[in-house]
């Protein structure tokens, strides 16, 4: 197999994760993540306490690897409601239901979904509802397939088109912060704001055992 | 073919009628027009764009405004641009929703060409392979009176197409100001505007 020179667990979640685009959890790597997200606590943990400190209560998701911490926390609490979209911009729609009928929700998703939502931010632009959006990046950095790229380099020029702020994490101790930020700025300005996660967080993490 | 005859806006004004503590939301086009034209009302939410977004509008409103009917009426259409969204509520089928496609099996803004459902898809069918509590097509008045009475029961997630007439009707516009309609519509259920 093309990676076995590399013979490490790096190179082998490499490819597992490009050839799963939205991160699907099956094989032999799962087992592993799954202990490494278990037992080591990062940013992927302050994920979901920090939107439950800004009352969310909707999670709603298109799944992706760096996102299943947060998920899989989300699905065992029963203070909220998780939910799984065919397509991102349902996510939109959905929050924009939500924020109508008086409560708070977050979207989770990959950079790729960020295309399939342009028209769909309209909603947010012509209504004004608290928008959060937290995007894990592909064709970032270290991408392996490059089929990610051309979504992923037009990502944070696309959400600003549309008239979403964005800030983004490379490092760990940088999502905290931004996270909370984006989310006052949402939440108490009526805005869309999008925390990007950058490749390299997430490769820091997945790739170095 | 698959092409209806009933008024739609008749069709709409008996969904709505004596409508209680119902929230409405409508897909962009003649659906947004006919919820108007039988009576504005804080507790609609007209769409103007973002076509594919009014079953998750409502979606997102019933799974959070749970004690309230919550009917979303829009067109074959907008609907076919959302058709995951049926996918996705199935798995929570809130027991207050209903979607109601006013079908006239035609893209009526843009010059009346043939849908998907003028050539014979049948949406509710889909509803009904997601295991929908209740789906089907109503073809007469006494369908729709059947259909409100479950909008008001909230006993199951239901979804209809109503097969109306393809005939232009004059337009009733409500208020493209997105904003003012949210806020009205939280005002409406005592919420704050931020």
């Amino acid at each position: 197999m093309l990676f076995r020179d590399g013979g490490t667990f790096r190179y082998l979640m490499a490819s597992r994760r490009a050839i799963g685009a939205r991160g699907s959890d099956e094989g032999e790597g799962t087992t592993r993540m799954t202990e490494t997200e278990d037992t080591i606590r990062d940013w992927r943990h302050e994920v979901l306490p920090i939107l439950k400190s800004f009352d969310v209560k909707h999670v709603v998701y298109v799944p992706d690897a760096g996102h299943a911490v947060a998920i899989r926390t989300a699905e065992q609490d029963n203070d909220l409601v998780t939910l799984a979209l065919t397509t991102e911009e349902e996510g939109i729609g959905y929050l924009a239901g939500c924020w109508l009928g008086g409560e708070r929700g977050a979207l989770l998703m990959q950079s790729s979904g960020v295309g399939n939502c342009i028209n769909t931010l309209a909603l947010q632009t012509m209504t004004r509802f608290p928008l959060l959006m937290l995007v894990t990046m592909r064709g970032d950095w270290a991408e392996f397939n490059p089929w990610q790229n051309p979504m992923g380099q037009a990502t944070e020029a696309s959400l600003k088109l549309m008239g979403v702020r964005t800030w983004r994490a490379d490092r760990g101790e940088d999502v905290g912060p931004l996270l909370r930020g984006a989310a006052t700025m949402a939440f108490n300005g009526d805005e869309a704001c999008a925390l990007l996660l950058g490749q390299r967080l997430i490769g820091e993490k997945k790739w170095v055992k | 073919m698959n092409l209806g005859t009933l008024d739609r806006r008749a069709a709409v004004a008996t969904l709505l009628k004596d409508r209680g503590d119902l929230l409405v939301v409508t897909g962009l086009g003649s659906p947004s027009y006919d919820c108007f034209a039988a009576g504005d009302d804080p507790l609609n939410y007209y769409l103007w764009a973002a076509m594919g977004s009014a079953c998750t509008v409502g979606f997102g409103l019933a799974m959070t405004q749970r004690e309230r009917p919550v009917l979303v009426v829009t067109g074959d259409g907008e609907m076919l641009m959302g058709l995951g969204a049926i996918a996705s509520i199935a798995q929570k089928r809130p027991p207050n929703l209903t979607i109601a496609v006013i079908d006239n099996g035609h893209y009526g803004e843009t010059g009346m060409q043939l849908s998907h459902s003028g050539r014979g898809i049948e949406l509710s069918r889909i509803a009904g392979a997601c295991d929908f509590p209740w789906s089907g097509a109503i073809t007469d008045m006494a369908g729709v009176e059947a259909l409100r009475g479950r909008i008001h029961a909230k006993s199951g997630t239901a979804f209809a197409t109503i097969k109306v007439g393809s005939d232009e009707l004059p337009r009733a516009l409500p208020s493209r100001d997105g904003v003012a309609i949210k806020n009205r519509f939280r005002a409406a259920l005592g919420l704050q505007t931020i």
